[in-house]
Protein backbone atom coordinates (compact mmCIF):
# COMPACT_ATOMS: atom_id res chain seq x y z
CA UNK A 1 0.00 0.00 0.00
CA UNK A 2 1.14 3.11 -0.66
CA UNK A 3 0.69 6.24 1.52
CA UNK A 4 2.77 9.67 2.08
CA UNK A 5 3.64 10.93 5.49
CA UNK A 6 3.99 15.11 5.32
CA UNK A 7 6.49 17.35 6.98
CA UNK A 8 5.22 20.09 9.31
CA UNK A 9 2.62 18.19 10.72
CA UNK A 10 2.00 16.13 13.82
CA UNK A 11 0.53 12.22 14.60
CA UNK A 12 -1.30 10.69 16.43
CA UNK A 13 -1.66 7.03 17.58
CA UNK A 14 -4.90 7.12 15.97
CA UNK A 15 -3.46 8.29 12.31
CA UNK A 16 -4.68 12.35 12.90
CA UNK A 17 -2.18 14.58 11.82
CA UNK A 18 -2.57 18.15 13.06
CA UNK A 19 -0.65 21.40 11.81
CA UNK A 20 0.19 24.03 14.05
CA UNK A 21 -1.15 27.47 12.66
CA UNK A 22 -0.05 30.23 15.81
CA UNK A 23 -2.55 29.05 18.32
CA UNK A 24 -4.63 27.50 16.31
CA UNK A 25 -4.07 23.46 14.72
CA UNK A 26 -5.72 22.32 11.78
CA UNK A 27 -6.90 18.39 11.86
CA UNK A 28 -7.19 15.96 9.60
CA UNK A 29 -6.74 11.97 8.91
CA UNK A 30 -3.43 10.78 7.47
CA UNK A 31 -2.80 9.50 3.68
CA UNK A 32 -1.97 6.00 5.59
CA UNK A 33 -5.65 6.03 7.61
CA UNK A 34 -7.81 7.50 4.23
CA UNK A 35 -5.96 4.71 2.36
CA UNK A 36 -7.08 2.27 4.67
CA UNK A 37 -11.23 3.33 5.21
CA UNK A 38 -11.76 3.41 1.29
CA UNK A 39 -13.75 5.41 -0.49
CA UNK A 40 -15.02 8.01 2.17
CA UNK A 41 -18.76 8.92 1.54
CA UNK A 42 -20.10 11.26 4.67
CA UNK A 43 -18.39 12.77 7.04
CA UNK A 44 -19.67 14.24 10.44
CA UNK A 45 -18.13 17.39 11.70
CA UNK A 46 -17.96 18.75 15.07
CA UNK A 47 -20.02 22.27 15.93
CA UNK A 48 -18.30 25.32 15.93
CA UNK A 49 -17.21 26.09 19.18
CA UNK A 50 -17.29 22.87 21.07
CA UNK A 51 -14.85 21.85 23.23
CA UNK A 52 -12.87 18.88 22.20
CA UNK A 53 -10.67 16.42 24.25
CA UNK A 54 -7.61 14.91 23.09
CA UNK A 55 -7.93 11.23 22.45
CA UNK A 56 -11.89 11.69 22.48
CA UNK A 57 -13.67 11.31 19.40
CA UNK A 58 -14.82 14.73 17.62
CA UNK A 59 -15.67 14.08 14.09
CA UNK A 60 -16.81 10.57 12.20
CA UNK A 61 -15.68 9.98 9.10
CA UNK A 62 -17.36 6.96 7.36
CA UNK A 63 -16.50 4.73 4.06
CA UNK A 64 -18.94 2.47 2.24
CA UNK A 65 -18.32 -0.35 4.56
CA UNK A 66 -16.89 1.38 7.88
CA UNK A 67 -17.45 4.25 10.38
CA UNK A 68 -14.78 5.63 11.87
CA UNK A 69 -13.92 8.28 14.69
CA UNK A 70 -11.56 10.95 14.23
CA UNK A 71 -10.34 11.82 17.41
CA UNK A 72 -9.10 15.26 19.18
CA UNK A 73 -5.18 15.32 18.82
CA UNK A 74 -5.16 18.11 21.28
CA UNK A 75 -7.97 19.97 23.89
CA UNK A 76 -9.52 23.23 22.63
CA UNK A 77 -12.35 24.53 21.35
CA UNK A 78 -13.08 24.44 17.75
CA UNK A 79 -13.00 27.74 15.62
CA UNK A 80 -13.73 26.41 12.33
CA UNK A 81 -14.85 23.09 10.31
CA UNK A 82 -14.78 22.19 6.78
CA UNK A 83 -17.79 22.15 5.19
CA UNK A 84 -16.96 21.44 1.71
CA UNK A 85 -16.67 17.93 2.96
CA UNK A 86 -20.45 17.76 3.76
CA UNK A 87 -20.93 17.44 -0.22
CA UNK A 88 -17.85 16.28 -0.97
CA UNK A 89 -16.21 14.12 2.36
CA UNK A 90 -14.07 12.54 -1.16
CA UNK A 91 -11.70 15.12 -0.76
CA UNK A 92 -9.83 13.22 2.43
CA UNK A 93 -9.36 10.64 -0.25
CA UNK A 94 -7.96 12.73 -2.73
CA UNK A 95 -5.92 15.38 -0.35
CA UNK A 96 -5.75 14.23 3.05
CA UNK A 97 -3.28 17.38 4.44
CA UNK A 98 -4.63 20.00 2.04
CA UNK A 99 -8.31 20.37 0.89
CA UNK A 100 -9.44 17.79 2.85
CA UNK A 101 -9.09 19.00 6.24
CA UNK A 102 -11.53 18.59 8.86
CA UNK A 103 -11.48 21.11 11.85
CA UNK A 104 -9.62 23.88 13.50
CA UNK A 105 -9.25 23.91 16.82
CA UNK A 106 -7.60 26.58 19.20
CA UNK A 107 -4.48 24.81 21.17
CA UNK A 108 -4.89 25.13 25.24
CA UNK A 109 -1.97 23.40 25.93
CA UNK A 110 1.08 23.90 23.40
CA UNK A 111 2.94 20.77 25.37
CA UNK A 112 0.40 18.14 24.23
CA UNK A 113 0.74 18.87 20.11
CA UNK A 114 4.96 18.73 21.33
CA UNK A 115 4.65 15.53 22.61
CA UNK A 116 3.04 13.75 19.13
CA UNK A 117 5.27 12.47 16.89
CA UNK A 118 6.61 13.45 13.94
CA UNK A 119 7.32 12.46 10.49
CA UNK A 120 10.26 9.75 11.16
CA UNK A 121 8.39 8.60 14.37
CA UNK A 122 4.89 8.35 12.36
CA UNK A 123 6.42 6.22 9.74
CA UNK A 124 7.68 4.00 11.70
CA UNK A 125 4.92 3.64 13.85
CA UNK A 126 2.90 2.19 10.74
CA UNK A 127 5.60 -0.16 10.04
CA UNK A 128 5.16 -1.59 13.57
CA UNK A 129 1.16 -1.43 13.24
CA UNK A 130 1.53 -3.12 9.42
CA UNK A 131 3.57 -5.78 11.09
CA UNK A 132 1.15 -6.52 13.69
CA UNK A 133 -1.66 -7.36 11.37
CA UNK B 1 -13.48 -20.96 17.11
CA UNK B 2 -11.27 -22.78 14.94
CA UNK B 3 -9.21 -21.08 12.29
CA UNK B 4 -10.93 -19.86 9.46
CA UNK B 5 -10.52 -22.09 6.41
CA UNK B 6 -8.91 -20.80 3.32
CA UNK B 7 -10.87 -21.99 -0.12
CA UNK B 8 -9.05 -23.07 -3.01
CA UNK B 9 -8.44 -19.36 -4.29
CA UNK B 10 -6.60 -17.99 -1.49
CA UNK B 11 -3.51 -17.37 -3.00
CA UNK B 12 -5.44 -16.13 -6.23
CA UNK B 13 -6.70 -13.08 -3.94
CA UNK B 14 -3.35 -12.50 -2.09
CA UNK B 15 -1.60 -12.42 -5.36
CA UNK B 16 -3.99 -9.83 -6.70
CA UNK B 17 -3.82 -7.85 -3.81
CA UNK B 18 -7.07 -9.03 -1.94
CA UNK B 19 -7.82 -7.63 1.53
CA UNK B 20 -8.24 -10.70 3.01
CA UNK B 21 -10.84 -10.84 6.76
CA UNK B 22 -12.99 -13.90 8.25
CA UNK B 23 -15.91 -14.10 6.54
CA UNK B 24 -18.65 -16.76 8.63
CA UNK B 25 -15.49 -19.21 9.41
CA UNK B 26 -13.60 -18.73 5.56
CA UNK B 27 -10.56 -16.42 4.87
CA UNK B 28 -11.94 -14.06 1.95
CA UNK B 29 -10.94 -11.33 0.06
CA UNK B 30 -13.09 -8.16 1.30
CA UNK B 31 -11.94 -6.13 -1.53
CA UNK B 32 -9.00 -5.38 -3.90
CA UNK B 33 -6.97 -2.76 -4.58
CA UNK B 34 -9.02 -0.62 -6.91
CA UNK B 35 -11.49 -0.46 -4.50
CA UNK B 36 -15.28 -1.48 -3.64
CA UNK B 37 -16.57 1.47 -5.49
CA UNK B 38 -15.08 0.73 -8.48
CA UNK B 39 -16.05 -3.29 -7.92
CA UNK B 40 -19.52 -2.43 -8.08
CA UNK B 41 -19.08 -0.52 -11.44
CA UNK B 42 -16.93 -3.02 -13.03
CA UNK B 43 -19.70 -5.33 -12.12
CA UNK B 44 -22.84 -3.36 -13.43
CA UNK B 45 -20.32 -1.89 -16.82
CA UNK B 46 -18.00 -5.06 -17.13
CA UNK B 47 -17.46 -8.28 -15.26
CA UNK B 48 -15.66 -9.40 -11.90
CA UNK B 49 -15.41 -12.76 -10.45
CA UNK B 50 -16.07 -13.47 -7.00
CA UNK B 51 -14.82 -16.57 -4.73
CA UNK B 52 -17.87 -17.92 -2.91
CA UNK B 53 -16.63 -20.96 -2.70
CA UNK B 54 -17.75 -20.85 1.02
CA UNK B 55 -21.08 -21.32 0.41
CA UNK B 56 -22.40 -24.84 1.13
CA UNK B 57 -23.67 -27.34 -1.18
CA UNK B 58 -26.13 -30.30 -0.12
CA UNK B 59 -27.17 -33.30 -2.29
CA UNK B 60 -30.43 -34.79 -1.54
CA UNK B 61 -31.27 -38.28 -3.61
CA UNK B 62 -33.53 -40.80 -3.32
CA UNK B 63 -37.25 -41.59 -4.51
CA UNK B 64 -38.58 -39.50 -1.55
CA UNK B 65 -36.45 -36.73 -2.32
CA UNK B 66 -39.31 -34.53 -3.95
CA UNK B 67 -41.88 -35.17 -1.16
CA UNK B 68 -38.97 -34.33 1.36
CA UNK B 69 -38.41 -30.76 -0.08
CA UNK B 70 -41.38 -30.05 -0.54
CA UNK B 71 -42.24 -30.52 3.52
CA UNK B 72 -39.28 -28.26 3.94
CA UNK B 73 -39.20 -25.82 1.86
CA UNK B 74 -42.01 -23.23 1.32
CA UNK B 75 -41.84 -22.64 -2.21
CA UNK B 76 -43.68 -25.15 -4.50
CA UNK B 77 -41.07 -27.81 -5.60
CA UNK B 78 -43.42 -29.10 -7.72
CA UNK B 79 -43.31 -26.65 -10.24
CA UNK B 80 -39.71 -27.31 -11.03
CA UNK B 81 -38.03 -28.97 -14.33
CA UNK B 82 -34.99 -30.95 -14.65
CA UNK B 83 -32.01 -28.24 -15.10
CA UNK B 84 -33.84 -25.95 -13.03
CA UNK B 85 -33.66 -23.78 -10.07
CA UNK B 86 -35.31 -22.28 -7.49
CA UNK B 87 -35.11 -20.20 -4.42
CA UNK B 88 -36.83 -20.66 -1.11
CA UNK B 89 -36.93 -20.04 2.23
CA UNK B 90 -36.72 -22.73 4.40
CA UNK B 91 -38.66 -22.31 7.45
CA UNK B 92 -39.28 -23.26 11.28
CA UNK B 93 -42.32 -24.32 11.99
CA UNK B 94 -43.13 -20.87 13.31
CA UNK B 95 -42.61 -19.21 10.02
CA UNK B 96 -39.21 -18.03 11.40
CA UNK B 97 -36.27 -18.69 8.46
CA UNK B 98 -33.91 -21.54 9.18
CA UNK B 99 -31.82 -20.21 5.59
CA UNK B 100 -33.14 -19.43 2.12
CA UNK B 101 -31.37 -21.34 -0.80
CA UNK B 102 -31.13 -22.86 -3.84
CA UNK B 103 -32.60 -25.52 -5.49
CA UNK B 104 -31.53 -27.37 -8.35
CA UNK B 105 -32.74 -30.26 -9.52
CA UNK B 106 -30.74 -32.55 -11.69
CA UNK B 107 -33.82 -35.08 -11.97
CA UNK B 108 -36.87 -36.12 -9.12
CA UNK B 109 -35.09 -37.77 -7.30
CA UNK B 110 -31.91 -36.31 -7.25
CA UNK B 111 -31.55 -32.55 -6.25
CA UNK B 112 -28.48 -29.94 -5.26
CA UNK B 113 -29.14 -27.90 -2.64
CA UNK B 114 -27.07 -24.27 -2.20
CA UNK B 115 -26.74 -22.41 1.06
CA UNK B 116 -25.48 -19.51 3.19
CA UNK B 117 -21.79 -20.30 4.50
CA UNK B 118 -22.72 -19.50 7.90
CA UNK B 119 -25.60 -21.72 8.38
CA UNK B 120 -24.11 -24.64 6.42
CA UNK B 121 -24.02 -26.79 9.84
CA UNK B 122 -27.35 -25.65 11.27
CA UNK B 123 -29.03 -26.47 8.05
CA UNK B 124 -27.34 -29.58 7.31
CA UNK B 125 -28.95 -30.77 11.02
CA UNK B 126 -31.87 -29.42 10.29
CA UNK B 127 -32.34 -31.17 6.70
CA UNK B 128 -31.48 -34.77 8.39
CA UNK B 129 -33.87 -34.41 11.57
CA UNK B 130 -36.83 -33.53 9.18
CA UNK B 131 -35.73 -36.30 6.66
CA UNK B 132 -38.74 -39.36 6.02
CA UNK B 133 -38.54 -42.13 3.54
CA UNK B 134 -36.00 -42.77 1.00
CA UNK B 135 -33.64 -39.90 1.44
CA UNK B 136 -30.34 -39.54 1.42
CA UNK B 137 -28.32 -36.15 2.63
CA UNK B 138 -25.02 -35.44 2.02
CA UNK B 139 -23.06 -32.29 2.44
CA UNK B 140 -20.39 -31.41 0.02
CA UNK B 141 -19.59 -28.10 0.98
CA UNK B 142 -16.28 -28.57 1.64
CA UNK B 143 -15.34 -31.03 -1.73
CA UNK B 144 -17.12 -27.95 -3.84
CA UNK B 145 -15.29 -24.83 -5.17
CA UNK B 146 -17.60 -22.05 -6.46
CA UNK B 147 -17.30 -19.20 -8.44
CA UNK B 148 -19.65 -16.18 -9.26
CA UNK B 149 -18.80 -14.31 -12.91
CA UNK B 150 -20.96 -11.80 -12.87
CA UNK B 151 -21.71 -8.65 -15.16
CA UNK B 152 -23.05 -8.07 -18.88
CA UNK B 153 -19.60 -9.40 -20.09
CA UNK B 154 -19.91 -12.50 -18.42
CA UNK B 155 -21.29 -14.99 -21.04
CA UNK B 156 -18.54 -14.31 -23.81
CA UNK B 157 -15.86 -14.76 -21.00
CA UNK B 158 -17.30 -17.96 -20.23
CA UNK B 159 -18.32 -19.01 -23.99
CA UNK B 160 -14.81 -19.10 -24.54
CA UNK B 161 -14.07 -21.97 -22.62
CA UNK B 162 -16.91 -24.01 -23.26
CA UNK B 163 -19.01 -26.13 -25.85
CA UNK B 164 -21.95 -25.66 -24.28
CA UNK B 165 -24.50 -22.75 -25.81
CA UNK B 166 -24.81 -20.38 -23.08
CA UNK B 167 -27.34 -17.77 -25.09
CA UNK B 168 -29.82 -20.64 -24.46
CA UNK B 169 -29.16 -21.14 -21.20
CA UNK B 170 -31.74 -19.10 -19.63
CA UNK B 171 -31.79 -17.27 -15.63
CA UNK B 172 -32.24 -19.84 -13.22
CA UNK B 173 -31.22 -22.92 -15.56
CA UNK B 174 -28.01 -24.86 -15.09
CA UNK B 175 -26.43 -28.13 -16.61
CA UNK B 176 -23.75 -30.42 -14.48
CA UNK B 177 -21.43 -32.10 -16.12
CA UNK B 178 -20.44 -28.70 -18.24
CA UNK B 179 -16.26 -28.84 -19.06
CA UNK B 180 -15.07 -25.89 -18.49
CA UNK B 181 -11.44 -25.42 -19.75
CA UNK B 182 -11.84 -29.13 -19.44
CA UNK B 183 -12.52 -28.88 -15.82
CA UNK B 184 -16.07 -31.20 -15.04
CA UNK B 185 -18.42 -28.48 -13.52
CA UNK B 186 -21.89 -27.44 -12.67
CA UNK B 187 -22.71 -24.27 -14.67
CA UNK B 188 -25.88 -22.25 -13.48
CA UNK B 189 -27.28 -18.42 -14.86
CA UNK B 190 -27.82 -17.46 -11.65
CA UNK B 191 -25.85 -14.76 -8.98
CA UNK B 192 -26.20 -12.24 -6.06
CA UNK B 193 -25.76 -8.86 -7.70
CA UNK B 194 -28.75 -8.30 -9.96
CA UNK B 195 -26.86 -8.31 -12.99
CA UNK B 196 -26.44 -11.21 -15.21
CA UNK B 197 -23.80 -13.66 -14.67
CA UNK B 198 -23.07 -17.35 -14.20
CA UNK B 199 -21.78 -19.47 -10.97
CA UNK B 200 -19.29 -22.25 -11.85
CA UNK B 201 -19.22 -25.22 -9.27
CA UNK B 202 -16.61 -27.24 -9.41
CA UNK B 203 -14.31 -30.12 -7.36
CA UNK B 204 -11.95 -28.62 -4.97
CA UNK B 205 -8.86 -30.09 -7.22
CA UNK B 206 -10.19 -28.74 -10.39
CA UNK B 207 -10.65 -25.06 -8.96
CA UNK B 208 -7.29 -23.77 -9.33
CA UNK B 209 -6.89 -24.35 -13.19
CA UNK B 210 -10.32 -23.20 -13.49
CA UNK B 211 -10.23 -19.75 -12.14
CA UNK B 212 -6.87 -19.40 -14.18
CA UNK B 213 -9.29 -20.14 -16.79
CA UNK B 214 -11.74 -18.21 -16.77
CA UNK B 215 -9.12 -14.92 -15.21
CA UNK B 216 -7.42 -15.76 -18.71
CA UNK B 217 -10.12 -15.80 -20.66
CA UNK B 218 -11.70 -12.27 -19.62
CA UNK B 219 -8.40 -10.30 -19.71
CA UNK B 220 -9.53 -9.09 -23.19
CA UNK B 221 -12.84 -8.33 -21.67
CA UNK B 222 -11.97 -6.24 -18.82
CA UNK B 223 -12.41 -9.08 -16.15
CA UNK B 224 -11.79 -7.82 -12.66
CA UNK B 225 -11.66 -9.22 -9.21
CA UNK B 226 -14.08 -8.39 -6.47
CA UNK B 227 -14.35 -8.98 -2.94
CA UNK B 228 -17.18 -9.26 -0.22
CA UNK B 229 -17.97 -5.82 0.37
CA UNK B 230 -19.13 -5.55 -3.49
CA UNK B 231 -21.27 -8.23 -3.49
CA UNK B 232 -22.79 -6.81 -0.44
CA UNK B 233 -23.65 -3.23 -2.03
CA UNK B 234 -24.37 -5.28 -5.58
CA UNK B 235 -26.90 -7.27 -3.37
CA UNK B 236 -28.47 -4.61 -1.75
CA UNK B 237 -28.49 -2.42 -4.63
CA UNK B 238 -30.92 -4.73 -6.43
CA UNK B 239 -32.74 -6.08 -3.19
CA UNK B 240 -31.87 -9.63 -2.57
CA UNK B 241 -31.97 -10.49 0.97
CA UNK B 242 -29.53 -11.69 2.90
CA UNK B 243 -30.08 -13.74 5.83
CA UNK B 244 -29.14 -12.58 9.68
CA UNK B 245 -30.35 -9.13 8.18
CA UNK B 246 -33.24 -9.09 6.05
CA UNK B 247 -34.41 -13.37 7.39
CA UNK B 248 -33.91 -14.86 10.37
CA UNK B 249 -35.35 -16.68 13.18
CA UNK B 250 -37.38 -13.90 14.28
CA UNK B 251 -38.27 -12.53 10.64
CA UNK B 252 -40.83 -14.84 8.50
CA UNK B 253 -40.25 -14.36 4.90
CA UNK B 254 -43.56 -12.45 4.42
CA UNK B 255 -42.69 -9.75 6.52
CA UNK B 256 -39.44 -9.58 3.89
CA UNK B 257 -41.66 -9.39 1.06
CA UNK B 258 -40.88 -12.81 -0.31
CA UNK B 259 -44.83 -13.62 -0.90
CA UNK B 260 -44.23 -15.07 -4.45
CA UNK B 261 -41.44 -17.58 -2.99
CA UNK B 262 -44.27 -18.72 -0.38
CA UNK B 263 -46.51 -21.19 -1.62
CA UNK B 264 -48.91 -21.07 1.38
CA UNK B 265 -51.52 -23.10 -0.42
CA UNK B 266 -49.40 -25.93 -1.52
CA UNK B 267 -51.25 -29.25 -1.76
CA UNK B 268 -48.95 -30.92 1.11
CA UNK B 269 -48.18 -29.48 4.39
CA UNK B 270 -45.23 -27.80 4.69
CA UNK B 271 -42.71 -26.17 7.54
CA UNK B 272 -44.80 -22.88 8.84
CA UNK B 273 -47.08 -23.29 6.45
CA UNK B 274 -49.53 -22.62 9.55
CA UNK B 275 -47.60 -19.78 11.21
CA UNK B 276 -47.86 -18.00 7.71
CA UNK B 277 -50.86 -18.01 6.57
CA UNK B 278 -51.94 -17.16 10.31
CA UNK B 279 -49.65 -14.05 9.45
CA UNK B 280 -50.81 -13.84 6.44
CA UNK B 281 -54.67 -13.15 7.57
CA UNK B 282 -53.35 -11.08 10.71
CA UNK B 283 -50.57 -8.96 9.59
CA UNK B 284 -47.69 -7.94 11.05
CA UNK B 285 -46.10 -5.42 13.10
CA UNK B 286 -43.06 -5.23 10.76
CA UNK B 287 -42.56 -5.11 7.24
CA UNK B 288 -40.09 -4.56 5.02
CA UNK B 289 -39.32 -1.34 2.88
CA UNK B 290 -36.92 0.72 0.68
CA UNK B 291 -35.56 4.01 1.70
CA UNK B 292 -33.47 6.50 0.30
CA UNK B 293 -31.89 9.26 2.35
CA UNK B 294 -33.20 12.92 1.58
CA UNK B 295 -29.95 14.31 3.67
CA UNK B 296 -26.48 12.98 3.64
CA UNK B 297 -25.88 10.19 5.90
CA UNK B 298 -25.15 6.29 5.74
CA UNK B 299 -27.84 4.59 7.15
CA UNK B 300 -26.59 1.16 8.60
CA UNK B 301 -27.87 -1.96 10.15
CA UNK B 302 -29.58 -1.79 13.53
CA UNK B 303 -30.42 2.14 13.10
CA UNK B 304 -33.65 3.08 14.42
CA UNK B 305 -36.40 4.70 12.13
CA UNK B 306 -38.72 7.33 13.26
CA UNK B 307 -41.99 9.05 12.52
CA UNK B 308 -42.16 12.31 15.15
CA UNK B 309 -39.72 10.64 17.74
CA UNK B 310 -41.91 7.93 17.59
CA UNK B 311 -40.06 4.57 16.41
CA UNK B 312 -41.31 2.40 13.87
CA UNK B 313 -38.48 -0.03 13.01
CA UNK B 314 -34.67 -0.36 12.21
CA UNK B 315 -32.45 -0.67 9.28
CA UNK B 316 -31.71 -3.98 8.05
CA UNK B 317 -29.11 -2.93 5.95
CA UNK B 318 -27.88 0.15 4.27
CA UNK B 319 -24.99 1.61 2.20
CA UNK B 320 -23.36 4.04 -0.23
CA UNK B 321 -25.10 2.90 -3.76
CA UNK B 322 -22.24 4.23 -5.96
CA UNK B 323 -24.51 2.75 -9.04
CA UNK B 324 -27.01 5.30 -8.28
CA UNK B 325 -25.17 7.72 -6.06
CA UNK B 326 -27.63 7.79 -3.26
CA UNK B 327 -27.62 6.35 -0.05
CA UNK B 328 -30.42 3.67 0.47
CA UNK B 329 -31.60 1.40 3.11
CA UNK B 330 -33.39 -2.20 3.32
CA UNK B 331 -35.28 -1.05 6.86
CA UNK B 332 -38.30 -3.28 8.62
CA UNK B 333 -41.08 -0.59 9.06
CA UNK B 334 -44.31 -0.40 10.92
CA UNK B 335 -46.68 -1.01 7.85
CA UNK B 336 -49.77 1.06 9.19
CA UNK B 337 -47.23 4.22 9.57
CA UNK B 338 -46.05 3.77 6.09
CA UNK B 339 -49.40 3.96 4.26
CA UNK B 340 -50.09 7.17 6.34
CA UNK B 341 -46.76 8.96 5.64
CA UNK B 342 -43.95 7.95 3.13
CA UNK B 343 -41.25 10.68 4.98
CA UNK B 344 -39.38 9.27 8.05
CA UNK B 345 -36.51 9.91 9.52
CA UNK B 346 -32.94 7.91 10.49
CA UNK B 347 -31.12 8.18 13.87
CA UNK B 348 -27.48 7.69 12.92
CA UNK B 349 -25.54 8.40 16.17
CA UNK B 350 -27.21 11.31 18.28
CA UNK B 351 -28.83 13.17 14.79
CA UNK B 352 -32.05 12.36 12.94
CA UNK B 353 -31.66 12.50 9.43
CA UNK B 354 -34.60 12.63 6.26
CA UNK B 355 -35.41 9.81 4.58
CA UNK B 356 -38.34 8.49 2.50
CA UNK B 357 -39.80 5.17 1.58
CA UNK B 358 -39.24 4.04 -1.92
CA UNK B 359 -40.21 1.21 -3.82
CA UNK B 360 -37.82 -1.96 -4.22
CA UNK B 361 -35.58 -3.17 -6.16
CA UNK B 362 -33.56 0.30 -5.62
CA UNK B 363 -32.13 -1.16 -9.07
CA UNK B 364 -32.83 -3.48 -11.73
CA UNK B 365 -30.68 -4.27 -14.77
CA UNK B 366 -32.23 -3.27 -18.10
CA UNK B 367 -33.30 -6.55 -19.77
Amino acid sequence: MEYKVVDGVKYTQQHEWARPEGNIAVVGLSDYAQNKLGEIVFVELPDIGAAVEAGKSAAVIESVKAVADLYAPVDGTVTEVNETLLDQPELINQDPYGEGWVFKVEIKDESQLASLMDKPAYEEFIIKEEKEE
Amino acid sequence: MSEPKKTPFYEKHAALGGKIVDYSGWFLPVQFPQGLVEEVHDTRKRATIFDVSHMGEVAVEGKDAEAYLQKILVNDISRLKDNAIMYSPVCYPDGGVVDDILIYRLSSENFFLVVNAANTDKDFDWFQENSFGDVRLQNLSSEYAQIALQGPNSEAILQDLTEIKLADMKFYHFLSDVSVAGINSIVSRTGYTGEDGFEVYCKNDGASALWEAVWEAGQKMNLRPAGLGARDVLRLEASLPLYGHELSKELTPLQAGLNRFVALDKAVAFNGQEALKKQKQEGFSRKLFGLEMLERGVPRENYPVKVDEQEIGWISSGTYSPTLDKFIAMAFLDPETVKQTQEVSVLIRKRSYRARIIKLPFYRREQ
